[in-house]
């Protein structure tokens, strides 16, 4: 039988000065670990839950995002006859959309930051079920007036229900709210289409991209089928919820390797403040582990009762770094997408699943600064160690 | 029946067969014991005395398998240990050897049950078994009622209770006792030194243990005197204190 884990957790609690400095290491480095990851994650989960399974985006082929897309009047109407549309009646469920972006105050800063302006069809809430008027109304076609997602009024000023602003050398009315569930189209803009290309000047014939909701996500296939064999189409479909994947990929990777590199380094640092404790507890005990290497535990005892001990101040730091970022779970930031160039506001999401990355990254750190520690435990020539005493 | 000239015919529990043990100290090497022979029987209760350096500590760290010797054979009832691998010696001791040390060397984190409980985790007992002999050997040494009590809750002659008591526990085949009086004042040395005795005389233990304290001497069946690495039989006690002196 192995050297009671009781010895270990009395131990670390008759040292506890000396454990603490391990835990706040190891506890700070989870902190940054799973907070840079949520923060990916939000922002990925932000620009995923833009899309659903059952709406196909149409842009031009070849291009990166819609920012550099362009789909034709006559390219639409190939569209809204393709076979998979869903209708309202008979009337296509397709939305020919226009984006620019446009400069507003952040509340917080006061500095400019890039709004994507999305300028739609009449039916896009029909195309967009899950996107509802939350507050005020839609806009009337043909009228300057702007919905706005409901993350806007709280990031930047002037964009307030009832407000009136001027951009693009037009002067529009804030009308309405609408929730769009926590995706990128609550950090957006909408207004008619036509409107807009009349403001910026753009040609009325021409789009960005093209959304059609299909009759279900199996429709896909023939619906891409289609489009794509048409000699007359020069574009790309994709699944809304794949393209709004690929957009985030990204940003998210830039995140995770920032916050890896980040980690990496507390990481160091906190293993040498495992090391430290973990050697400190050594020196201390000598007498102690001497003692039971004389009563008769074994070398492997001591090894595996050090690391216990290590795991042990690992686990306390890991599970008190988790609980330092729990409160960070739904918090709202914002950050520039780089496929839009337009600000977007996401939250932290702190999942079970990065939480259990995080103790498992503190157990690693545990473990790594508490081998060699052990391992002089239980190499130390027993009579020696009585002796030095 | 204790021996220290080689004569003994293979029967005693403990034989020590021609034991050197050397130590290097900056280049330099210290003969720490000579050529050293000892027989002891099942039951005895031998005392080592000599001065400070003498290698009463070193004989006692290779009777008990912390230390092997430089040359020389050691064979504990039966089992020649001078060889056994450090894995076998660490098992070995377990089995035959009860430790007690001039400072106790209770674990302060664990109360006085837990630390009489250690040397039955490696047996192969049930809990319950362990409970039952944990209590009776802290009945023997009279801290039953005090179990629950943590080192520092202890006096000092209560400690060496508890270590005694775990030194027991297991019923090891002899105990070794390093200054077991040392760190503690007249009135606990000799409730200590009535406990070896009360553990020589009923329960038949055999005890070997070095010591400075000539009225712990004298509890001994037989005194050994060390100097300079080498074993003499009958010393007087006035002579010992006088070389400890």
């Amino acid at each position: 039988m192995p050297i009671p884990v009781v010895y270990n957790f009395r131990s670390v609690r008759a040292r506890w000065p000396s454990a603490i400095v391990a835990v706040l290491g190891i506890a700070g480095t989870v902190g940054v670990f799973i907070a840079m990851l949520s923060l990916a994650m939000g922002f990925k989960a932000t620009l995923v839950s833009s899309g659903t399974a059952d709406n196909a985006l149409v842009i031009r082929a070849g291009a990166t995002s819609e920012m550099m897309g362009a789909v034709t009047l006559d390219e639409v109407k190939i569209i809204q006859d393709a076979p998979g549309v869903a209708r309202n009646g008979s009337a296509p469920l397709v939305s020919p959309e226009v984006v620019v972006i446009a400069p507003f105050p952040l509340r917080a800063t006061g500095t400019d930051a890039n709004v994507q302006v999305r300028g739609v069809s009449g039916n896009a809430l029909l195309v967009r079920d899950k996107i509802k008027i939350v507050q005020g109304r839609f806009f009337q076609p043909g009228l300057s007036e702007l919905v706005v997602g409901r993350n806007v009024p709280d990031t930047y000023n002037g964009l307030n229900l009832g407000n009136t602003v001027t951009f693009g050398g037009g002067k529009w009315t804030v009308v309405g709210i609408f929730d769009a569930g926590g995706s990128a189209f609550d950090s957006e803009v909408w207004c008619d289409s036509r409107v807009l290309d009349q403001v910026y000047k753009y040609p009325e014939n021409i789009f960005q991209s093209a959304t059609a909701h299909l009759t279900s996500p199996a429709a896909l296939q023939e619906f891409k089928d289609s489009i794509t064999a048409d000699p007359r189409m020069n574009v790309d479909v994709s699944r809304e919820i794949d393209y709004y994947a690929k957009q985030s990929t990204r940003m998210t990777t830039l995140i995770t390797i920032l916050g890896g590199v980040v980690a990496s380094i507390m990481a160091f640092g906190a293993i040498f403040g495992a090391l430290n404790t973990m050697y400190s507890a050594v020196a201390e005990r000598s007498r102690e582990i001497a003692t039971m290497r004389a009563i008769g535990f074994g070398a492997p005892s001591v090894i595996i009762s050090f690391l216990i001990e290590a795991l042990l101040i690992s686990f306390i730091g890991g599970l008190l770094g988790c609980l330092a970022v729990l409160p960070l779970n739904g918090l709202t930031t914002g950050a520039m997408n780089w496929q839009t160039f337009s600000h977007l506001a996401f939250a932290f999401r702190v999942t079970p699943l990065l939480l259990a990355m995080g103790i498992i990254f503190a157990l690693a750190m545990g473990l790594i600064g508490g081998v060699p520690p052990a391992v002089r435990a239980a190499s130390r020539p027993v009579a020696q160690s009585l002796r030095e005493l | 029946m204790v021996r220290v000239d080689g004569s003994g015919s293979g029967g005693a529990l403990i034989q020590v067969r021609g034991v050197d043990k050397n130590y290097s100290r900056a280049g330099e090497e210290i003969h720490v014991l000579q050529s050293l022979n000892l027989d002891v029987d099942k039951g005895e209760f031998v005392a080592f005395m000599g001065p400070s350096g003498s290698g009463k500590t070193t004989l006692l760290n290779l009777l008990g398998g912390l230390d092997v010797p430089t040359h020389g054979s050691i064979t504990v009832d039966g089992d020649e240990i001078t060889h056994m691998s450090a894995g076998k010696l660490t098992q070995w001791r377990a089995r035959h050897v009860g430790f007690i040390f001039q400072m106790y060397n209770l674990i302060p984190v664990l109360n006085a049950f837990q630390n009489v409980e250690l040397p039955l985790l490696l047996t192969k007992l049930s809990k319950s078994e362990r409970r039952q002999h944990v209590e009776a050997a802290l009945t023997i040494v009279g801290l039953a009622e005090r179990m629950n009590h943590y080192p520092r809750q202890l006096s000092g002659g209560q400690e060496q209770r508890v270590a005694i008591a775990r030194a027991i526990v297991a019923d090891p085949t002899f105990l070794l006792c390093d200054e077991p009086t040392g760190d503690l004042d007249r009135k606990s040395a000799d409730e200590i030194l009535d406990l070896l005795t009360r553990l020589s005389t009923e329960y038949h233990k055999t005890i070997l243990m070095v010591t400075h304290d000539p009225a712990a001497a004298e509890r001994a069946h037989t005194l050994l005197h060390l100097n300079k690495g080498v074993l003499v039989e009958g010393a007087h006690l006035d002579q010992v204190a006088g070389g400890v002196a």
